[in-house]
Order: C-alpha cells, then sequence, then structure tokens
C-alpha cells in the first residue's frame, strides 16, 4: 500500500502538525473504455470494485458516483452489524460478511471502528418468544453464536431497559448475538475507496448515469454526464435507484423504493454499551463513540425518492422508546434524515446476473445492507468476474421471482432488519 | 408526510391512507394460461418510478374506500386524485 497507516507514520506526521498526509484516493477523469464498471460509489460498490481487483485480478475499473462517495444509504444507516437470520441462505450470506467484519480494519490498513459489542431483540408477545427462539436454534444449527435471554437476563445485560409487565410492549425476554455490532458507516467507504484506488480503481465521483447502451442482448456502455464511458461488464449498485438504472436498460426489477428514516440525539456519557432492537416496536438503538444514541425508525408506507421520510414514522418509534427506555425522556433529538432502500417482496436482497450480458444486479437489500457490505461486495465481485454466482448468493438470484423459490425473512425480522 | 384529497372525505392527513403500490396492474383473464414468467411479471415486477406515478391509496383510517392518485415521488406533490374505476387523467 502506497501510504501506510501506522503508529510511525501517526507520529512522524505529528512533527509536520497533519498538514502532509496524502490524499487517500484520486480524483480522476473517465477513460473511453473499462474492463468492468460499478455504478454507485457506496459501501457495497466500492466493497465490489475492491474485491474485483483483489481477488480477480481486474485492473481496469471504474466506480461511478452520483453525488460523493458514502453518501447515500452507507452514510444514513445506524451501522448495526449482525447475522442471527433465520433462513439458511440468509445465514450464509450474512455471516459471511461477518467474518470479513472481524478482520476489515487490519485488512484494509483502514480503522473501520468494528466493534462487536452484541445485538439484543426483544420479544414482546407470545409470538415473538416463539419466533426468536426457533431463530436462535436455527442460527446455532448454522453456526451462528445467539443464546436466548428471559427478561431478567435482559434487564442484566442492558440495566436501562425497563422491563415493568404493565407497559403497553412488556419485554417478554430476547435474543442475543455477542459476535454482532457496530461499525463506523463513513470509514468502510473511506477504507474500500482508498483499498479500491491502491489497487489501481478509477472512483469517479460526481458522475451520473443517464443511460445504458445495450447492442441486442449485450450491454455496450453507458451515458453518464461525464460522456460515454464504453463496457462490457456493468455491475449496479445503485440502492434506493436500482429500479431508475433498470429501466434506463428496459429492466424490471421487483424493487419498491421507500424512506428509512434514522434519527441521533444530542450527545451523552456512555449510557448503553450494546445494540438493541425491537422488530414489532420498531426501535433500535444503540451508542455512537461521539455519545449520540443512534436510533432507527421504520420505513414510510409508499414509493418515495424525496430522502426525509413522515414525522408519524418517527413519532412512533420515539414513543416505543420512551416506554421501553423512560430514562431517555428528557434527550433532544438533534438530526434525522431519510435514506431511500429497496424492497424486495420477500425482504432479501438480489445479487445476480440479468438476462442481458454484462449487466449485473446488487440490490433489493431493504432496510439492512449495511451489516452486509464486506460480503456483499466479495459475492458480487466474484458473480462479476466469473459471470456465475458464489454459491453463497445462487439462492439471491433475480431469477427466484419466477421460480417462486423465495427467501422470506420477514417472518425472521418482521419489518426492519 | 403529505395531505390527501379523498375523493369521498376531503383533505386528510396522509397518516390516515395506506398506499397499495402501482396501479392499473390489470390482473390476468386466463390465470391458469399464464406461464411462471408472466405471473413473476404481474405479481413482483414494478416500475417503481422516480417521478410521476399512478398509484392505489386507501382511506384506511377514514372512509375505507380505494381510490387511484397521481404523484410525483421525486417530491411528494400530487396532480390527480381520481375514483376506482375512472379513466385515468392526462398528466
Amino acid at each position: 500500500m502506497k501510504n501506510k497507516y501506522s503508529i510511525f507514520s501517526l507520529i512522524k506526521n505529528a512533527f509536520s502538525q497533519h498538514e502532509n498526509w496524502k490524499q487517500a484516493w484520486g480524483n480522476p477523469e473517465p477513460k473511453k473504455e473499462y474492463e468492468a464498471v460499478i455504478v454507485g460509489g457506496g459501501g457495497h460498490g466500492l466493497a465490489t470494485a475492491y474485491y474485483l481487483a483483489k481477488k480477480h485480478n481486474m485492473k481496469n475499473i471504474a466506480v461511478l458516483e452520483k453525488g460523493w462517495i458514502g453518501g447515500g444509504n452507507t452514510g444514513r444507516n445506524t451501522t448495526i452489524i449482525r447475522s442471527n437470520y433465520l433462513w439458511d441462505a440468509s445465514a450464509g450470506l450474512y455471516d459471511h460478511a461477518l467474518k470479513i467484519w472481524e478482520n476489515l480494519s487490519q485488512e484494509l490498513n483502514y480503522n473501520i471502528m468494528f466493534s462487536q459489542r452484541g445485538v439484543m431483540n426483544l420479544a414482546h408477545n407470545l409470538q415473538d418468544v416463539r419466533d426468536l427462539k426457533r431463530r436462535t436454534h436455527a442460527n446455532r444449527l448454522n453456526g451462528i453464536d445467539a443464546v436466548w435471554l428471559d427478561t431478567k437476563q435482559v434487564k442484566e445485560f442492558c440495566p436501562i431497559i425497563n422491563i415493568s409487565q404493565d407497559i403497553r410492549y412488556p419485554v417478554l425476554g430476547g435474543t442475543l448475538q455477542r459476535r454482532a455490532g457496530t461499525a463506523r458507516h463513513d470509514a468502510v467507504a473511506w477504507g474500500y475507496a482508498r483499498g479500491a484506488d491502491t489497487m489501481g480503481v478509477d472512483i469517479i465521483q460526481n458522475c451520473e448515469v443517464k443511460g445504458i447502451k445495450r447492442n441486442g442482448d449485450q450491454v455496450e456502455g453507458l451515458d453518464t454526464t461525464k460522456g460515454f464511458i464504453k463496457t462490457k461488464k456493468i455491475g449496479v449498485v445503485a440502492a434506493g435507484h436500482s429500479s431508475v438504472i433498470a429501466n434506463m436498460a428496459g429492466l424490471k426489477l421487483p424493487l419498491e423504493s421507500k424512506p428509512l428514516q434514522a434519527l441521533v440525539s444530542e450527545p451523552v456519557k456512555p449510557i448503553i454499551d450494546t445494540v438493541v432492537m425491537s422488530n414489532a416496536v420498531h426501535a433500535y438503538v444503540s451508542q455512537s463513540d461521539k455519545g449520540e444514541l443512534v436510533i432507527g425508525a421504520g420505513t414510510d408506507a409508499y414509493i418515495s425518492y424525496t430522502q426525509r421520510g413522515s414525522h408519524d414514522v418517527v413519532e412512533g418509534t420515539l414513543k416505543a422508546i420512551l416506554e421501553l427506555y423512560p430514562i431517555f425522556s428528557r434527550m433532544k433529538m438533534l438530526r434525522q434524515w431519510g435514506g431511500i432502500v429497496d424492497i424486495c417482496p420477500d425482504a432479501s436482497p438480489i445479487i445476480s446476473k440479468t438476462n442481458i450480458k454484462g449487466l449485473y444486479f446488487n440490490c433489493g437489500w431493504g432496510t439492512g445492507g449495511f451489516k452486509a457490505t464486506p460480503g456483499s461486495g466479495d459475492l458480487f465481485a466474484h458473480t462479476i468476474a466469473n459471470d456465475e454466482p458464489h454459491k453463497l448468493n445462487a439462492a439471491f438470484n433475480l431469477n427466484r421471482f419466477v421460480s417462486g423459490d423465495l427467501v422470506d425473512e420477514h417472518g425472521a425480522a418482521a419489518v426492519a432488519h | 408526510m403529505f395531505v390527501i384529497n379523498c375523493p369521498y372525505c376531503g383533505e386528510r392527513d396522509q397518516s390516515e391512507f395506506s398506499c397499495g403500490g402501482e396501479a392499473h396492474i390489470v390482473r390476468p383473464k386466463q390465470p391458469t394460461e399464464l406461464s411462471d414468467d408472466e405471473w413473476a411479471e404481474y405479481l413482483f415486477m414494478r416500475k417503481n418510478i422516480k417521478g410521476v406515478q399512478f398509484e392505489r391509496w386507501n382511506h384506511a383510517h377514514g372512509c375505507r374506500k380505494w381510490f387511484n392518485m397521481v404523484r410525483d415521488t421525486s417530491n411528494d406533490k400530487i396532480y390527480a386524485v381520481y375514483k376506482m374505476g375512472e379513466k385515468p387523467p392526462v398528466i
């Protein structure tokens, strides 16, 4: 790596007031032709380019980003990472990602602040209890760590939770995945960008795709705001805007794009040292290293690309948060924002070839794509390089909506996951 | 969040309504003769438009009637509301 970060480089740069750090990635103009072009410079897209260069020896790659890298959903999520999914296919996919997360800072030589602080999922009714217990068993059969906690153990693990049994959604127990946790979302995008750039990938920001050129069944290139770019392989990782790109190629996807909101509070001293999720009441909370509570809310129930979200959704989430954590009743919320998530009918992603040669889609991550970033990039790179899916993403093909072989994770994850 | 002019009740808050997705998807007349591809197209594939979209809405916490609406999904601006069975307006 051209500019390795270490304690020595830190000390050396301290002598020059940290003014001589080299740029972590370049700002090139697009070339006329690339071996592969990735559309979308979020975590998933940058990771795809990184693994294409690293594992599949493709050097002439570009990542096109219409805004700035990591400015979409990568910078808008609540940074939760876990792999405790019900079905075998999902467990394989998300645990593959979790295993990469565990060594990612070292691999990228970039501190992504991965913190395995555990993720606890609460049960609020009898059906939740049954579903979560079943999921715990399924996880353990798949080699994923998971334990069931009763109400008292939940309280021990996270003392600020209100376990009173006469509230609207009483805590009847929960599951805990200790290997799960959080990572710094921006750092993930920046780390992958730096890694990809070092291997010669062109990261082109402020470059929006306007059209896809096809010759019969084969893609030929892309029209962009920076001119035409010739390529035989296009990997689309455009999250909420996947359908917009698909429509350019004359393709329809089984997706609906909806705003998903999150918000953060004013920073306070450490009060919650884990991640607590409550699917039934749409409330997710953790605390950032800066001390802000990071709260995830639900999606708006209609298609919209507005990146803001409705007030009533936030209100519903905060009501649930206050009931579960009365200690937060006088906290002030600092910022609220929305990201556009692309939701599949079965709440599972698509990492797939299409019936157009050279056009690949990685989309449908819905409300829970951040946790899969490294695994998604790795498997999508494999799919693009070999023109065949890896065995871990074979089930997540586009054809499952024709065959009916869906990976229905709604039951396991309720709404957001 | 926005205000919807229900064709039966008048202006109400959007949170009273539920969205039924893309409008004017016609149920196949001869379901038994459809191929798997055609079923997938009918059941799952959506335009998911960024821009002017025709969609179905239900006044779930009001009159509970279904109607159609034309809305720009990039800014949530509503262009028209019309009853089920009526001809979609030209936008």
